[in-house]
């Protein structure tokens, strides 16, 4: 431990720095009072082009992200650079999209998805349905977070769960205090932090290798040696679907996440939501590169390190920067990544509150609760949220967490039906809804229970990789799990609406109207129409 | 009941025809045998690594050009 005392003291100082700055974060833009979802939940919905960016990017490409994605390659090749296709694909693919979510959750104050499903399809089932999805899909990915941590404290030679419950319960502490103001506040120092700890090593530590042709040479070295099949430095027959669906299905998925509607909902205008799908693949742009240190780990003859007789991928990249970084800028590295799992564990525990106190406390337990009662439970969810984390990720191994994120992905999917399509169209019958959601849930999961990886002694949920051999077809190809569901779930979906409208199955109400789907700020909301009316 | 004014304003509609551009982004980073090859290289870099972080201009460069013409079309 004592030849990382530098690092770990420059890691503390920035992590304190940063944990004070969430406290501060309160009084930014200080309304005159935080106690209502607007505020507490969505920073007062006023966020500008500049903090949604920062926000947003903070949100989507979280600290496991930067220590996974790298770790994927370490190990299979280019089969883990999806990530990069999936990035650069959703922003386009949700542009039209978000801004008429954006548009009728303003009109209508709506905070969580589940809230516009209620709206557009009267259907309380429904609501409560897409809410657990994004309850069931958000929770593993907090506990990643920690995940995350855990490898940078591991390479620092710390051990023990004391350091982690700390860290936690800080950030725990803050975002009570503060709401979605704290991670708005901070991640302009995280993504400072990981821009330019990552500008520095793709410069530095490629040359220290003797340049990018090496790094390549040696990732391409390793695996024509290896005699697995999945893996290689370019893709094969077998897994280039696999390759362009996941990235597809990654990129349908990733704005039904509870916390990426979060993030976007607290934008100040759709001008602001659009700018962002123009700037924010920067992100991938460094995501892109963040993937390559993966083979310069390779190139750098990096051994990630091993536990109880299991070799840990994810701290490939902090033991990448403890080995080619002078102590002092390794300890920053450590704490981009640190403290780059704070701002989207925030934001996820927010949204996950918020699914809670609407579609779950107000919509069942108590139906007039008030903007204050509403925030009050918010705030607690938010705790008991984290609280799960941290036990689930202490007391279960890892990689339950990691195996529950790969189904989070999924089930995630499966709420693209209601929302994102329910944006559109109201042609779906609520009915032909729930069943779609049900069949693709179920084809979901008896999917992946059937993708089998021995690489890490997984007879079941090895993967997303499902193997269309298992279709009765003669094929080596294999697709991506959470595309085929979605594909059920639509036919369901569609087969199901025609036969409720057949039966005369009574079908919900549409609170939603037209116009709505294209007003802007200043436009005025529901309640306040509502007011000016009846004076 | 008063009237949204969006109802009052037609021009107020997410329709161009500049947003078929963004199928471009959508379509051209999944079709694997553009990029899933060695050679040639960039830097040192495979064209299967720097033609993907290429598509990431292409994927700015649209979807700037729906927002501007977007906000043309619309007067703000």
């Amino acid at each position: 431990m004592s030849e990382h005392i530098t690092e770990i003291v420059v890691f503390t100082l920035l992590f304190l720095a940063v944990s004070g700055m969430g406290f501060v974060a309160a009084r930014w833009r200080r309304p005159d009072n935080l106690a209502s979802l607007d505020e507490w939940g969505l920073g007062g919905r006023k966020f500008g082009s500049w903090v949604t960016w920062f926000l947003v990017g903070g949100d989507l490409y979280t600290a496991y992200t930067f220590v996974a994605v790298p770790a994927l390659l370490f190990g299979a090749g280019a089969t883990g650079f999806f990530a990069l296709p999936y990035t650069i694909v959703t922003y386009p693919l949700v542009f039209l999209v978000l801004i008429r979510l954006w548009s009728v959750a303003h009109v209508h104050g709506m905070v969580t998805p589940a809230d516009f499903v209620r709206a557009r399809f009267g259907s309380p089932t429904l609501a409560l349905l897409i809410a657990i999805t994004g309850l069931v899909a958000t929770m593993p990915y907090i506990a990643l977070q920690l995940v995350g941590i855990e490898a940078v404290l591991k390479t620092m030679g710390v051990t023990g769960d004391l350091p982690l419950i700390i860290a936690f319960a800080i950030l725990a502490a803050y975002t009570y205090q503060s709401g979605l103001r704290a991670p708005a506040l901070i991640a302009f120092v995280k993504d400072t932090l990981i821009y330019v700890v990552i500008l520095v090593a793709i410069i530095y530590i490629p040359a220290r290798l003797g340049g990018w042709e090496s790094v390549f040479g040696a990732a391409k070295e390793k695996f024509e040696a290896t005699p697995a099949p999945g893996d290689g430095y370019l893709l094969n027959a077998g897994n280039q679907l696999q390759y362009v669906t996941l990235a597809l299905g990654s990129a349908m998925a990733l704005f039904l996440y509870p916390h990426s509607v979060t993030g976007v909902l607290a934008a100040r205008n759709r001008g602001v939501i659009k700018r962002n799908m123009a700037a924010l693949p920067a992100y991938s742009l460094l995501l892109g590169l963040i993937a390559l240190l993966g083979y310069m780990a390779i190139a750098a003859g990096i051994k990630p390190i091993t536990a109880n007789g299991k070799a840990d991928a994810n701290t490939v990249v902090p033991q990448l920067f403890d080995q080619m970084f002078p102590d002092w800028f390794a300890g920053v590295a450590y704490a981009a990544i640190g403290i780059g799992a704070l701002v989207p564990a925030a934001i996820m525990s927010i949204a996950a509150a918020n699914l809670f106190t609407r579609n779950v406390y107000k919509e069942f337990i108590k139906r007039d609760a008030t903007d204050a009662q509403e925030a009050a439970v918010s705030k607690i969810a938010s705790l008991v949220v984290k609280v799960g984390a941290v036990l689930v990720i202490l007391l279960i191994d890892p990689q339950f967490s990691i195996d529950l994120q790969l189904i989070g992905g999924v089930i995630i999917l499966q709420t693209l039906p209601s929302v994102a399509l329910g944006l559109y169209t109201r042609w779906f019958h609520r009915a032909g809804l729930i069943a779609g959601w049900a069949a693709g849930m179920t084809a979901g999961m008896v999917m992946l229970y059937n993708i089998a990886n021995p690489a890490i002694n997984h007879a079941h949920f090895g993967g997303s990789a499902f193997p269309l051999a298992k279709l009765g077809l003669d094929t080596k190809i294999t697709i991506y799990a959470g595309f085929l569901a979605l594909l059920v779930n639509v036919v369901v979906a569609v087969a199901g609406t025609l036969i409720a409208r057949a039966a005369k199955v009574a079908d919900g109400r549409d609170a939603t109207r037209p116009s709505e789907y294209f007003a802007d700020e200043g436009d005025p909301r529901v309640h306040e129409v509502e007011l000016s009316g009846s004076h | 009941m008063t009237t949204p004014p969006s109802e009052q304003d037609p021009a107020r509609r997410d329709r161009s025809p500049w947003n078929w551009l963004l199928l471009v982004p959508i379509v051209i980073p999944l079709i694997t045998p553009l990029y899933n090859a060695d050679e040639p290289r960039l830097f040192g870099f495979p064209l299967f690594y720097w033609l993907q972080l290429a598509f990431i201009i292409l994927g700015v460069a649209t979807t700037t050009i729906v927002y501007r013409m977007g906000r043309k079309r619309s007067g703000r």
